[in-house]
């Protein structure tokens, strides 16, 4: 498979992400600046973490209109498989490509910690290697991540199980207190009504792999892997 | 003509930075003061005479990028 990593001004989990397809899975990766405007011959696409454009007006905002993001959601509408992470994930949320808006944390507080969060979909292409209500511990980074959208809206993806990452408890309970960041629902992840596109807060590729103790978010791209049938 | 515009979010929508201010006020021993908002300020140049005209430009920029208007009103004047 040969995954873009799109690179903004400011990105900085670009690399890592490129390490896991790479070297931990054995894919080809090509890095994409955002200038390029197309994304011929790419399989799937990763908007990584960071602080594009130094998180200027809002989280997300200015990176949208980015020449390449013209491409990522031409990309996403012919069915392309996209994966926002954390800077990625407000990135798609400011270009409309999932529904919703960030929030500053509840807290206020830049956390930067370990979280668990439990698989309400493993019907996705995002989640098809993990077990229906699976807890994964996956660290989250942010200080925007308070995830917010209208009843209307919210609804309507309870209903379509658009909802597919919720922050819990180590015993997968989805309570207030496992809340870290004040998330409407306890969102950590959706996906978009189509399903081919995931945005979630966590860091899965900062626990891919058995040196860093956890690999709990390899599950993640494995499952990705496994949606576009390619075997590792 | 210069637009002065300000950007805050929604009623009814938590705004922590709002909440953390409205406390050390209260510490500070205003007492009275109450439903703090925090929002940005921006003044844009447009170079526009027709006051129409760069008023509906303006709500164009707030509409499309200034404002993300799910979580934030804004509202501007042309002076």
């Amino acid at each position: 498979m040969n995954v873009g990593v799109i690179v903004f001004p400011g990105s900085n989990c670009d690399h890592d992400c490129r390490h896991v397809f790479q070297d931990v899975l054995g894919q080809s990766v090509q890095m994409i600046w955002h200038k390029e405007t197309s994304l011929t011959g790419i399989d799937a696409v990763i908007l990584p973490g960071g602080f594009s454009y130094g998180d200027y007006l809002r989280t997300g905002a200015i990176a949208r209109f980015s020449p390449v993001m013209r491409a990522v959601k031409a990309f996403a509408k012919d069915g392309g498989a996209v994966i926002g992470i954390c800077n990625g994930f407000q990135i798609l949320l400011e270009a409309g490509l999932l529904p919703g808006a960030m929030l500053r944390n509840k807290s206020l507080h830049f956390i930067c910690k370990d979280v668990y969060v439990k698989v309400e979909n493993a019907a996705t292409a995002f989640t098809e290697a993990c077990e229906s209500g699976q807890v994964l511990k996956i660290p989250v980074a942010h200080a925007d991540g308070n995830y917010y959208t209208d009843p209307v809206t919210l609804a309507a993806m309870q209903a379509n199980a658009q909802i597919v990452l919720r922050y819990c408890t180590p015993e997968g309970k989805v309570t207030p207190e496992a809340n870290p960041n004040g998330s409407l629902d306890n969102i950590a992840g959706i996906i978009n009504p189509e399903g081919n596109v995931l945005g979630m807060m966590p860091h899965p590729e900062r626990c891919a792999e058995d040196i860093l103790g956890n690999k709990d978010g390899k599950l993640i791209f494995l499952s990705l892997l496994k949606a576009m049938k390619v075997k590792v | 003509m210069k637009a002065k515009i300000h950007v805050t979010l929604k009623q009814g929508i938590l705004d922590p930075q709002g909440k953390a201010i409205e406390h050390a006020l209260d510490s500070l021993g205003f007492k009275n003061a109450a439903n703090v908002r925090v929002g940005k300020y921006m003044e844009v140049d447009v170079q526009e005479t027709d006051k129409a005209k760069a008023d509906a430009q303006v709500k164009q920029m707030c509409e499309k990028l200034l404002a993300n208007t799910i979580i934030e009103e804004y509202r501007y004047e042309l002076v």
